[in-house]
């Protein structure tokens, strides 16, 4: 499972791996932990959307424990240790309701990929035996009903659906009785685009969330954010407002096949807390790894 | 979670106030936080680097002036430098006389081409011009379908067929040549730059279509990785210009300034909403404002100006009397939100770093202010002409025609009570001295920050006052009046 996710990550990271390649030529070389290396790491580290606060974090911790030493080894497993240790997430895959149908509802801003995510992750719980049904909650963009539809088609699982323009808690609730009713193992639930600066938008979430909630005691028991791997740093202040509105569980990190390493990840889950769960690798149904933090930095890491 | 450049750089700064020059030495704090604040604004790490050579280049040997913050006139540079790397932007779309215009959209998957050549083909049909669409994207399943929907919404042909890309746009123009449309839109489907196989079928399409101009689809948010993607589709389709999406959101759009340093391509349209509306022509002094967090002064000051301009001479000069004795009234400040609404208001409300602090943040302003007029509605002839008048029951009553809480009514009150005291002010002023007070509130981001002088706030007494004496307290306002 690790290595295939790691040859998967690497595969996708290694198109344009000039960036993190930068990180690990560091290390080669004879020079001393100084204020120049310490500048090109940081640089490194911004260069892959990591942030200022992460950054500096970890170069200190960097700079504290080796300062004035040989560049070797023992600081390139320092800086990946410390990576590690700002991904580590105690609570491993989806946490699943102990009877009844499990809900997993996700949000995220417009484009960074939900509904594909959603095909992907129902294509993966299905082949797992899993029972799927999908809401296609996102009655506001056009054509976003038809878009899942056809998903659905292809993956073979249910969807429920109404025309676009109604209420998407209306879908939702629908959606939780159906799942009820026949027996279903996981309910998905796809809600449209928002900013997470449009409160009415964040507002219609939180009564989705609601409604839920009341259909299902203790649902949804994910929620995922969906989160462009190409985003900069507005990607933090997406993971508080949407953290807020409806409690997120975890990230979806989609499109890092693309050249983007995902570095704003690290900043989310020391500002927010919030853990990675799966990433997208690629277009095809198949495309969705479980996030592991160690395979994912040793990719990061891995030379060109 | 960043609270914009000014704060930073003026704790760098103290201690250089009338001092001598600035030096290599004594600007380093400073830059150091223009560094951060571009960084954290998404602005490419190369270009930061490079940016701040320029900037140090330009502030190394300057005079620090003895009555201006040093940490203002480092702004003044940095923002002339990120308005002149910006710039300049043609916000033309090309026309031919003998045959349609084609004008080709690419991209990233979920940077939002299809959305915007809506918006594009609306710009285009509020010009008196007739586009075509096309739907060039077979890949994303419903796209098609997306773009109907949208060009049905906006009266807007779309032509389609499934056969493959490349026919879809060739097949597209000669329907426009036929139905008389001058200009074709082609949405093509998202890819990444570094998919080989599909950054050729973009080329194939540009070779064979000629589309005279090819524009990238950026996501204001994107990352470091805006260089990138953009070099590579710089190199493959020779872009004419950049769109940047998505930019009603609270990104600082640092793309903007790697975009157009690393390929020379300038970014000519933003979008903002998802709402097919207009596009709105993109300005760099508006972007550097939002860049370096410090709200829109350029695109605020404009906007005035055009309403006033709609204001007729003899309203404006009654109003200026209500102004200057002081009595501007709820009735007057309804009278404004409709002006400001015909104005699109909902672009001049979040626009205006004051302005906003009046809505709640991240509310809608449309229906923040619809809320507001409903207040306003829900009072009586007498309260409107003195909202002095309005205590705890009357509030109550308002709140209650209104649908809003009471607490909601006696914040907006306060809120007008300061944009009164303001009005008066500004009413004394020259509009030149208007213009330095606003962006003088831009900077410090709210309506009333500590320091400005003349206007006064209401004071802190350190303890609750009575009925008794708040009573006191509004006799006397109206006597200072």
């Amino acid at each position: 499972m690790l290595g295939r996710f790691f040859s998967k990550i690497k595969k996708g990271l290694s198109k344009t791996r000039n960036v993190f390649t930068g990180v690990a030529n560091l290390f080669t070389g004879n020079h001393r932990v100084d204020k120049e290396f310490l500048a090109k790491l940081e640089d490194q580290l911004l260069l892959a959307d990591v942030g200022t606060t992460a950054a500096t974090s970890i170069v200190e911790g960097v700079r504290k424990a080796f300062i004035d030493k040989e560049v070797g080894k023992d600081v390139m497993e320092f800086v990946q240790q410390k990576l590690r240790e700002l991904l580590a997430d105690p609570s491993e895959g989806i946490r699943y309701a102990a009877s009844g149908p499990t809900v997993i509802m996700i949000a995220g801003v417009n484009g960074s990929g939900k509904t594909t995510s959603i095909a992907k992750l129902a294509n993966r719980l299905q082949s797992e035996g899993k029972k799927v049904v999908v809401a296609a909650c996102d009655t506001f963009r056009a054509a976003a009903v038809e878009q899942l539809t056809v998903w659905a088609g292809r993956i073979g699982c249910e969807i429920v659906k109404q025309q676009q323009g109604s209420d998407p808690a209306a879908v939702a609730h629908d959606a939780c009785e159906k799942a009820k009713a026949k027996g279903f193992d996981v309910l998905i639930v796809d809600t449209a685009g928002r900013l997470h600066t449009q409160t009415h938008l964040m507002r219609e979430l939180e009564k989705i969330h609601r409604i839920v909630q009341k259909q299902i005691p203790g649902a949804p028991h994910e929620v995922f954010l969906v989160l462009d791997a190409t985003t900069g740093q507005n990607a933090v202040a997406q993971a508080e407002q949407f953290g807020k509105a409806v409690n997120c569980t975890g990230i979806m990190l989609s499109k890092l096949d693309g050249s983007a390493k995902g570095g704003a990840i690290f900043a989310i889950k020391q500002k927010v807390g919030l853990p990675v769960k799966f990433v997208g690798v690629g277009e095809q149904m198949e495309d969705l790894e479980p996030f592991d933090p160690d395979g994912f930095v040793a990719a990061l890491f891995e030379k060109g | 979670m960043f609270e914009g450049i000014t704060r930073g750089l003026s704790d760098a700064f103290k201690k250089l106030r009338g001092r001598g020059r600035l030096t290599a030495e004594n600007i380093k704090e400073g830059l150091r936080e223009v560094r951060r604040a571009l960084l954290e604004a998404d602005v490419n790490l190369t270009v930061v680097t490079e940016f701040i050579a320029r900037v140090e280049a330009k502030s190394v040997g300057q005079d620090v002036l003895e009555r201006v913050d040093p940490s203002e006139q480092i702004i003044k540079i940095v923002y002339e430098e990120l308005v002149g790397l910006m710039g300049p932007v043609d916000h033309k779309i090309p026309q031919r006389g003998d045959r349609p215009a084609v004008l080709m959209l690419c991209g990233l998957q979920g940077s939002g081409k299809t959305t915007t050549a809506a918006k594009l083909a609306l710009t285009l049909k509020s010009q008196g011009r007739k586009p075509l669409l096309a739907a060039a994207d077979l890949q994303r399943p419903g796209a098609v379908e997306q773009l109907q929907t949208l060009g049905q919404q906006i009266g807007v042909p779309v032509y389609s067929e499934k056969t493959s890309p490349v026919d879809v746009c060739k097949n597209a123009v000669a329907q426009a040549k036929k139905t008389l449309c001058d200009t074709v839109i082609l949405d093509t489907a998202g890819r990444l730059q570094i998919d080989e196989e599909l950054m050729s079928e973009l080329k194939s399409i540009d070779k064979l279509v000629k589309p005279d101009e090819v524009y990238l689809v950026v996501d204001a948010m994107i990352g470091q990785e805006a260089v990138n993607v953009s070099k590579t589709f710089n190199d493959a389709l020779e872009l004419n210009a950049v769109i940047l999406t998505k930019l009603d959101g609270d990104a600082r759009g640092g793309a903007a300034l790697s975009i157009k340093h690393v390929t020379g391509v300038p970014i000519k349209f933003v979008g903002m909403g998802e709402k097919v509306d207009k596009l709105e022509e993109f300005h760099p002094e508006r972007m550097a404002g939002r860049i370096l967090g410090q709200g829109d002064m350029m695109g605020v000051v404009e906007k005035i100006a055009a309403i006033q301009k709609e204001m007729s001479e003899e309203d404006l000069k009654k109003q200026q009397e209500k102004l200057s004795k002081g009595n501007f009234t709820l009735n007057d400040f309804r009278k404004q939100f409709e002006m400001i609404a015909k104005m699109g208001m909902k672009d001049l409300i979040s626009r205006m770093p004051g302005m906003s602090e009046m809505i709640p943040p991240g509310e809608d302003p449309e229906q923040a202010l619809k809320r507001v007029q409903g207040m306003i509605d829900s009072m009586s002839k007498k309260e409107k002409a003195d909202p002095d008048l309005i205590d705890q029951s009357r509030r109550r009553r308002i709140a209650a025609g209104a649908g809003v809480e009471p607490q909601e009514v006696k914040q907006f009150l306060t809120q007008f009570d300061q944009v009164r005291a303001l009005m008066k002010q500004m009413s004394e002023m020259s509009i030149f001295q208007k213009m330095k007070m606003m962006s003088g509130l831009g900077k410090a981001g709210a309506f009333m920050p500590g320091g400005m002088a003349g206007i006064k706030t209401k004071g802190d007494t350190g303890h609750r006052k009575s009925a008794k004496e708040r009573a006191e307290d509004r006799k006397k306002k109206k006597r200072g009046r």
